[in-house]
This record gives structure tokens, sequence and C-alpha cells, in this order.
């Protein structure tokens, strides 16, 4: 909890860009999804709160501000592997909450590693959107296996979502960019979703204008390319 | 990190140097039993009453590495062996001939059989768990259906409906995924997560309610418990603690501070009998599951001799016995006049008699002598290496500490020290050199 309502600043927080999902590091693991004090994390929210949106992979949180005031009465959760990131995300939360009385009670952030843990948080049906943001390229081929969206991976982010829930993937990497759009096109529980519903939602626009890699792209002009898929039911009888 | 350790091994040698357990599975009307023992496969037929030499056209009729798991099809016709030689071979029981060789990339660490027995699955170390189709092409090669994230897939099984198969990892987690018709193109849809064990899950069993209705999954793991899952819902229904249970630390050869690990599980289809192995005791602990009430309780344990630790059980419901076996990989007979050093293990019966046929807790387990077992003297040469195996309890008592370690060490991640961890990070080589 930070002692002032003060914005953190990016520079004391540096870490690496890049963490390795296979490592174990050392932050603990809820057993079930359960077990997670959701509670704590959303004071101004009664009962049992339901997280609906993850945002896998987020950063320095800018996609979490961005939805807040969007969807008032949806809680959002982020989830970072880096230490030093999610504590900058947190500080920045706990800045943004005091400073803006009613607002930002409904985003928070855990330390967790996403591509193993998320049986461990969310009940089976229980997210209506992922968010997937400039995930790590990998680029090397024997690193494809560390990517976060892979044909196994997806099984379990399916197992998550609600029938009719929205899967967004955004890259400046166009070879990631065919790899995500490929995973998800093969795999029997996600469909495309239309192209009119994608310029209708309001969420998609912050896909590429409300993180600061987003916003890093933009500046250099670079293209992005996105993937949204809508989770279905199997076709099996 | 541990990920890196293990591929670095699979071209050395140090991996070799675990022990791996001695394996046993017997067919479903008992007519045949094998004990897979290092890379061994020993086949005593009980109906003909004599050993037997499975063959393999390709080469020998065993593996070249430690075998690592064995599975017969439900209907007993198929076996398959897999391990650490990156193969799974299928046999067919009447001729114990080899009908399909695989190759996996990876080391194989479980396997099975559908209920229809037209696909094995096998799991690798990483985590994937790949499939063949029996009906296919002799040359097909396997596909990968699902996967663990950077886990081990201790064990894998198919529920008794074949509608689902049931997968656990290191990682403390149960998968419960779909088993499509069409199990080529992936097993893409979970049914459920069963978590719930505090640390590595070791072993499955299923178990199902008489009128078939509600599905029951029992499991054993690092933290000492067998617990009772609706797997249809993924809710933990019972966990029965195995640490305070009668005699069990007495009897244990491990000290106190050690961790103990439940390392096989098996059920009688009904549950009314469950046994358990644990490490560290010499024997077996009984336990009963009410699938009304849905519960587990401890019924009691069967003692063994001293040293006599099972590394694997399987139970015959049809002839009410529990076959157990302990051996390891680098057990061998200290007997330095044999030049022959085969691998010994322990063959050991255990026989529950129905004293009331109308009340199924009156079942007296007794611990079948030699004499008593089936086979005789024959099947105890062929799956034990020799008929004295009762006479080696110091290799007996070596073996079951290097098994606990190979376990140990394959379950639970290493802890590096800071130093430690920054010396290896040092010394990874896909960092750029700094001048």
């Amino acid at each position: 909890m930070s002692a002032t309502a003060r914005l953190p600043r990016k520079r004391f927080y540096r870490a690496r860009a890049h963490s390795n999902p296979l490592s174990d590091s050392h932050f603990p693991v809820p057993i079930c999804p359960s077990d997670v004090d959701f509670a704590s994390h959303y004071p101004q929210f009664s009962g049992n709160p339901m997280v609906r949106f993850a945002d896998v992979g987020c950063g320095f949180g800018g996609l979490l501000v961005a939805l807040s005031p969007l969807f008032p009465d949806t809680l959002i959760i982020g989830m970072e592997l880096r230490d030093k990131v999610t504590e900058y995300v947190k500080d920045r939360i706990h800045g943004l909450r005091p400073t803006n009385p009613g607002h930002y009670n409904n985003i928070s952030v855990v330390r967790t590693n996403s591509m193993k843990y998320i049986p461990n948080y969310f009940h089976k049906a229980q997210l209506s959107k992922m968010f997937f943001l400039f995930p790590d390229p990998h680029f090397k081929e024997k690193n494809h296996r560390r990517r976060v969206i892979s044909p196994h991976l997806l099984d379990e982010y399916a197992y998550v979502m609600q029938l009719g829930g929205i899967l967004y993937t955004v890259t400046d990497v166009d070879e990631l960019g065919d790899w995500m759009k490929s995973c998800l096109q093969n795999h029997p529980l996600f469909e495309p979703v239309g192209e009119d519903e994608i310029t209708t939602d309001p969420v998609v626009k912050l896909l590429t204008s409300a993180t600061e890699e987003g916003q890093k792209v933009a500046r250099n002009g670079g293209q992005t390319f996105m993937a949204i898929y809508r989770r279905v039911a199997s076709k099996e009888d | 990190m541990e990920e890196v350790l293990i591929e670095e091994s699979e071209s050395g040698n140090s991996c070799t140097d675990e022990a791996a357990p001695a394996l046993i599975a017997v067919h479903p009307t008992e007519s045949s039993v094998v004990v897979a023992v290092g890379s061994e496969l020993r086949v005593f037929d009980l109906k003909g009453d004599s050993a037997v030499s499975p063959l393999d056209e390709l080469g020998g009729p065993h593996h070249s590495a430690s075998i690592r798991a064995i599975s017969f099809s439900s209907d007993g016709e198929l076996f398959a062996s897999a391990g650490d030689d990156k193969i799974i071979k299928i046999w067919k029981t009447d001729s114990w001939n080899c009908i399909r060789t695989v190759q996996s990339e990876k080391k194989v660490s479980a396997v099975s059989i559908s209920q229809d027995s037209q696909y094995v699955t096998f799991a690798d170390k990483f985590g994937v768990v790949w499939i063949v189709s029996l009906k296919e092409d002799r040359d097909t090669k396997a596909v990968p259906i699902l996967g663990h994230y950077c886990s081990i897939i201790t064990s894998m099984k198919f529920s008794p409906d074949g509608r689902f198969i049931a997968t656990a990892d290191r990682d403390y987690k149960i998968r419960i995924t779909v088993f499509p018709r069409n199990a080529l193109k992936g097993a893409h849809e979970i049914q459920s997560f069963c978590l719930g064990h505090t640390d590595f899950v070791s072993c499955l069993a299923f178990v199902c309610s008489q009128d078939q209705s509600k599905g029951f999954l029992l499991s054993g793991g690092g933290d000492l418990t067998v617990r009772l899952w609706d797997y249809i819902s993924g809710s933990l229904l019972y966990t029965c603690a195995l640490d305070d249970k009668a005699g069990i630390l007495e009897a244990s050869e491990i000290e106190e501070n050690d961790k103990r690990a439940v390392t096989d599980i098996c059920a009688s289809s009904d549950g009314s009998l469950i046994s358990v192995a644990v490490q560290g005791f010499n024997g077996v602990m009984l336990l009963s599951c009410d699938l009304v009430a849905k519960t587990l309780s401890f019924v009691k344990n069967v003692s063994m001799e001293k040293s006599f630790i099972p590394t694997s059980l399987v139970l015959v419901s049809s002839k009410e016995r529990l076959w157990t076996v302990m051996g390891a990989s680098n057990l061998t007979s200290s007997d330095l006049n044999n030049n022959n050093q085969r691998l010994l293990t322990r063959v050991r019966i255990i026989s529950f008699l129905q004293k009331d046929p109308l009340d199924s807790c009156s079942r007296d387990p007794a611990l079948l002598e030699d004499s008593q077992v089936p086979g005789g003297e024959k099947l105890l040469m062929q799956l034990q290496g020799c008929l004295d195996a009762a006479a080696q309890e110091a290799a007996f008592a070596a073996a079951a500490a290097a098994v606990r370690t190979s376990l140990q060490n394959m379950m639970i991640k290493k802890q590096y020290s800071v130093e430690r961890r920054e010396l290896r990070k040092r010394n990874r080589n896909d960092k750029k050199i700094k001048s």
C-alpha cells in the first residue's frame, strides 16, 4: 500500500523486457481458484467478487487503466510475471484510487506465470474477456514453446472463458501475428469475431492505443496485427 | 534451471543412473503377469504356466533403457510399454508379438490404451501427451493431443466409460479432458481441473458408482494424501491424510523430517478396496471409499517383510488379489559368485478373501507365501530373477532409497541458492557475451 497518493515513476521500476516463463520465480501460487482472495484486490466490491476480464502480461498497466472507466462494474485483473513491473502496477492503482474517488476500484494485478497457473486463478467459464497485448515473440524456433499463445495453452484459456467470451491478441511482429492467428483459427473452441462486430467493440481501439508498447509502435509508425476470437462450444455431440 | 538440466542430461548419462522403479501389470483375467524392471519386460503366462519371451522382430524383446510405464488394455488383448529409450512398444498379449513401435522425441513418463483399444497415448517429459491410432499405418507418427505446460505427467488414465482422459502432473494438478471420437485432432476440451493437492500428484485411479451416473477419481501425491474427486465438476470430495495413520511412522524407514509420498494407488472399481503404496512403508495401506457418503476411510495396514517397499501395485478384481512388486533398475544381486548380474525384484501377493459374502468389510487380507503364489516357483523365478529374493535385504533397502531419491529429483524443483542461480545463469549458453 503506497504511503502517498503520488503516481509511481517508471525509472524506479527498471526491469528487463523479457522474463523466462519456464523459470519458477518465487511467488505464491494459489492451490485452486477458491483460495484466491480476490476480495482484498477489490475492497469496494462486497460479496464474492468474480473477475471477468484478464489482461495476460499486463506490463505497466496501461490497458487496465484504460478499461477501468469503460466497465466500472466489471472486475478486471492484470497478470504479470516480472516482480518490479507488478509492483509498479500495484503502486499505480493505489495512487489512482484516492485521487479519483469512486474510480479504479475494479482493477488490480497479481504477479504470476499465466502460462502455468491460469487454472489456479479462475473457475471454469469465469472470464468474458482475455487480453494478450504485444506478447514476447520468442523468435528462435526452439523458444516457440515459450509463446503465451500456443495450441496447448489455448485449451486452458478456452476452459476459463465463457461461451461467447472474447479473446483479443495484438502484436507488431508479423510472424507472431500469423502464429497467433493460426493457433486460434485451428483451435476447435475459438471462432473469429466478425469485422462488423470488431468495429463496434469499444475495446478494440484500446489494444493499440492504451499501452506503452502500443503507443511506442504508433510513434514509430509500425503496423499492428490483431486476432480477435470468440470462445464457442465444441462441435462434437 | 530445471528444464535446462533435463535437456542436458538427455544426451548425457546422469539420468541413466537414476533408479527406475520396477512396475507390475496383470491381465484383467490374470492370464498373464508382467514385471518391468530396468529395460527388461518379464512376462509369465499363467494360463500356459510358462515364462514368455516377448518377440519384437526389429530387435531384442526388451527396451534399451529403463521402462517407465506399462499398461494392459482394459480387455487385456494389448499391452504397451515405454520409457527412457523414447520408444513405445505395443504388444499383442496372445502371442506377445510387438505389433507396433512408436518413436517419441523425449523420454516417456506415462502410457495408456483407450477403452476401445483403438488408441495408445503416451506422455513425454515435457508434459505433452501424444497419440497413435492402432488402425493406422505402422509408420504414421504420433501427434500431440494436449499438454501440461512445462510439467512432467506422472499418471495418465482413461475414465471407465472412455469419455475422458485424466492426466496428473508434478505441479500439483490433475486435468480431466474430454477424449473426442476423432482423437487425432487433439483433446482440446478440458472438462475440469482437480486442484487441491499441495504437492506433486503421483498416481490416479478411477472408481465408479453402481449406476455409473457419477464419476469419481482417486489420486495420491507427495503431500501424503489420497483424495477423492468428482471429476466431472473437479470438486474435491474428501482428503485422507496418511501421515497419522496407524503405524506408518514407526514402520517407516525414513526419518521423520524427510518428505514421504504416496507412490501408487489401485482400487476395485466400486471403490470398496483401495490399496496405497507409500515411500518408506514396507507394506500397503488399505483404504475404503463410500461412494454414497463420498468419503474415504482408513481400513488397515498390511505389513510385509522389512525392506520390502512396493514400487508398483495392481489389483485383479476378478481374482480378489493384489499383486505388488519391489525392484529398481539398479538393484542387482549382492551375490558375488553370481556372474550373471540379473536385476532383482520381489513379488508379493495379498489375497482378499471375503469371509462373509454379504459384507465386503469382512475382507481379511492375507499375504500369500511363495508356495501359495499362482504360477508358483516358475512365476517367481521369471519375474524376480531368483527365488531367494527375500534374503537380499540390504540390496532392497539400498534400492528403496535410490528410488525415493530419483522420485524426489523428478518431482521436486531444485531450489538453488542465489549465488548458484547466478552462476547457472552466467554459464547458460544463450546469453550475449559481455566485453
